[in-house]
């Protein structure tokens, strides 16, 4: 196991998969001649010349269509946004192409795509710069969306998600770029995409957080065993597909259901959680499923709103105590 | 010419009968003296016979419904007698009905059980939402436990019944609910009513007051048992203890004639019995009756014992009519065989006097200087103050005690 920083997994995970197979490459804005804006892809253009790490202008819907282009053409290209707020501009070439073509030529073209790039808030970034994207990917078919927590996983669902034959929207987090870890050196390793993970296992009350949220859940998770109940933590790695079955049998264990995802609230994956979690395990819960989310505006710019407009450990704590019926 | 059937009046004191069972269909035909339906009164169950010939045109009372003596049950007539015309000549001058009552076959429960777990429909106003978790509520459904016997006890937020609730009541039942609030509505009888009535009636307008005595049994005791083991060799009828009681009631009412006696406020009199029948309150299912023994003072112990076997077994059986539980002078009431030791009857107006018997109980009495083993049993006289006096009724009380414990003197 190497200790690496969250941004050195990622690459690991791209400099590995590019030494196997060369139909992989990486494109996007400073990737190259910057070593990357949050230096994910430091040393990789040395290392691999500028025919596949390549630099592109500020031109999202460009490159991203040249992307799947390419995909379409038989390689396997890696899109990396600056953020995923920038995504936006590139919305019609994503959903429009990169989902659905597959479905509308029966399968006659596939896109091995991966769209990478920091997502959710990153602090005083004001409005534009601090949207979590998840709902918005995960509610068109076609699209498989991963969201990562740590290095290791970074590292090990990146490896699959490059070498999947399906576009990927790759969710990473410019807070945890320095984030370091545990990463397997194993050859080959590859997490599967659509299987979570129980990070903590206990009987009182599950949280499913993925991303930040998942460290949310986990420092809630602690305080809660400082009252004396074990709260069970998924992460759930991938937001689609998504693994109902981990998440199911953990409610029915615990009874109870806490989710925290910093997205806005209306329409989000956490209300789609808590959708499924209430048709499946409706005769297992003992308390209405709680969401912990960022507030229902834009973000604020202001340190002291932001802090407030953000979800945290000490609201996903009371959250679960309230399921508990402890207050 | 269509012909009334009417409720009959077929005891002294009953006022209105309920209509239990028609025994005849509408359409058949009916010959006069057939029974044609069965009439609860406030004494018996009783059949009720057609007086004419006819046929049973139409019902107009249902089954259960309660009527005032004379009201109309029924039309009897020719095939083709114009039966609404009847009537409504009949609805001019007819009382209607004083209650319709639907008894339930059996005692029915108020509180909607089903109900309390699904929500409210069309009882809206009844059936009060309880709320619980889905946890709760297959946590409950998964033990058999209605969710209503947990309201109240939920300690979620706005009183939701969460998994705790369920388990806590499944751990600790004693502790929590265990009926619905509501009330069980059991039917008043026509039994039941004229108990009701006639106790209260009693103990509201004869003053009571009580004596009570001590009796030494042993030698009834004995004497009792040489005439069972007699009657059991020659197969003959074995007797009571309330038997010889009975008798030793009736020898001592021959020798004080006001305790066999009846205050009648209205005719300002007294009225003091020349006969002796004894009233024997026996238990039945759901009351209580006093069938009557006649001529107690004439009669031996055997055909006491028997008269009042029959009389008792009759009751059980609920084949008592109205003349068997009527006019009794005195009576008696005993509870001996529950193991109690000694009580108060209330009085079985127009008695003056209702005797309560005990328990006869082996106790340590002294006799000569010595402690020995005895047999004792205590009777309590309760007298309307009326009629009878204390000094009156003790003397009764003693006589009766003398001739108990010396059971040789009822043969003088």
């Amino acid at each position: 196991m190497a200790q690496l920083q969250l941004r050195e997994a990622i690459r690991a995970a791209m400099v590995e998969e590019m030494d196997r197979d060369t139909d992989v490459f990486l494109m996007g804005e400073e990737v190259a001649e910057y070593n990357g804006a949050y230096k994910v892809s430091e040393g990789m253009q040395d290392r691999f010349g500028s025919n596949r790490v390549i630099d592109t202008p500020i031109s999202e819907n460009g490159f991203a269509g040249l992307g799947l282009g390419a995909a379409m053409c038989g390689l396997r290209p890696i899109i990396e946004f600056m953020t995923w707020n920038f995504a936006f501009v590139a919305m019609d070439q994503i959903i429009n192409n990169a989902a659905k073509i597959r479905y509308m030529s029966g399968g006659q073209f596939s896109f091995p795509i991966v769209f990478r790039g920091p997502n959710g808030a990153a602090g005083q970034l004001a409005a534009t710069h601090n949207s979590s994207v998840e709902s918005i990917f995960s509610c068109f078919p076609g699209l498989k969306v991963v969201s990562i927590s740590n290095p290791d996983d970074a590292k090990g669902l990146l490896k699959s998600a490059i070498r999947d034959n399906d576009p990927v929207v790759f969710l990473e987090s410019e807070f945890m770029y320095g984030m370091r870890g545990e990463v397997s050196e194993e050859a080959d390793y590859l997490i599967p995409i659509g299987k979570a993970r129980i990070a903590r296992e206990g009987d009182a009350v599950t949280i499913v957080g993925h991303n930040k949220s998942y460290w949310r859940a986990m420092e809630a998770a602690e305080m809660l065993e400082a009252d004396g109940y074990y709260a069970e933590v998924i992460d759930p790695r991938t937001i689609r597909p998504f693994d109902w079955g981990t998440v199911a049998r953990s409610v029915r264990k615990t009874n109870r259901l806490v989710v925290v995802d910093e997205s806005n609230p209306f329409a989000s994956v956490s209300s789609e959680i808590a959708f499924q979690v209430q048709s499946r395990c409706f005769d297992y819960l003992d308390a209405p499923i709680r969401r912990v989310t960022a507030k229902d505006t834009p973000a604020p710019y202001a340190k002291n709103l932001m802090t407030y407009y953000m979800p945290s450990a000490e609201d996903t704590y009371q959250a679960c105590r309230d399921v508990l019926y402890l207050d | 010419m269509p012909i009334a059937v009417e409720m009959p009046k077929m005891t002294d004191t009953m006022e209105e009968g309920v209509l239990v069972q028609w025994n005849v269909d509408e359409g058949a035909e009916i010959a006069a003296g057939d029974v044609i339906a069965q009439v609860e009164t406030d004494k018996a169950t009783m059949d009720v016979e057609a007086y004419d010939d006819g046929v049973l045109l139409r019902k107009v009372a249902g089954e259960g419904d309660a009527l005032p003596i004379g009201a109309l049950i029924a039309v009897l007539g020719a095939r083709g007698d114009d039966v609404d015309a009847f009537l409504s000549q009949q609805a001019d001058h007819k009382p209607p009905p004083v209650a319709t009552e639907k008894p339930p076959a059996s005692p029915q429960v108020s509180t909607p059980q089903k109900d309390a777990l699904a929500p409210a429909a069309a009882g809206a106003d009844r059936a009060v939402r309880i709320k619980a978790s889905p946890l709760a509520r297959r946590v409950a459904a998964d033990h058999g436990l209605p969710l209503y016997q947990l309201r109240g006890s939920g300690s979620g937020p706005d009183g939701r019944i969460i998994r705790r609730d369920v388990e806590a009541h499944l751990s600790h039942p004693a502790a929590a609910v265990t009926q619905p609030d509501g009330y069980e509505s059991v039917r008043v009888s026509q039994m039941r009513k004229t108990i009701a009535r006639r106790l209260s009636q009693s103990k509201f307008t004869a003053p009571h007051f009580y004596l009570s005595i001590d009796v030494d049994m042993e030698q009834a005791v004995a004497s009792r048992q040489r005439l069972n083991s007699q009657a059991e060799r020659t197969g003959g009828v074995k007797v009571s203890y309330n038997d010889l009681v009975t008798k030793a009631c009736a020898a001592a009412l021959v020798q004080h004639p006001a305790v066999n006696s009846s205050y009648v406020a209205e005719e300002n009199e007294i009225r003091q019995y020349n006969y002796v029948d004894i009233g024997i309150a026996v238990a039945i299912e759901d009351g209580l009756v006093t069938p009557v023994v006649r001529g107690v003072d004439r009669k031996g112990l055997t055909d006491i014992a028997s008269e009042a076997a029959a009389l008792a077994q009759r009751a059980r059986d609920r084949k008592l009519q109205p003349a068997e539980m009527e006019g009794s002078t005195f009576t008696t009431s005993n509870l001996g065989m529950f193991g109690i030791e000694d009580f108060t009857a209330i009085i079985n107006t127009p008695n003056a006097c209702i005797l309560a018997i005990g328990a006869i109980r082996d106790v340590p009495v002294v006799k000569g200087g010595q402690v020995v083993p005895g047999k004792r049993m205590k009777i309590t006289l309760s007298c309307d103050h009326r009629a009878v006096d204390g000094a009156l009724g003790a003397r009764f009380m003693a006589t009766l005690r003398g001739f108990l414990e010396e059971p040789l003197t009822l043969l003088m």
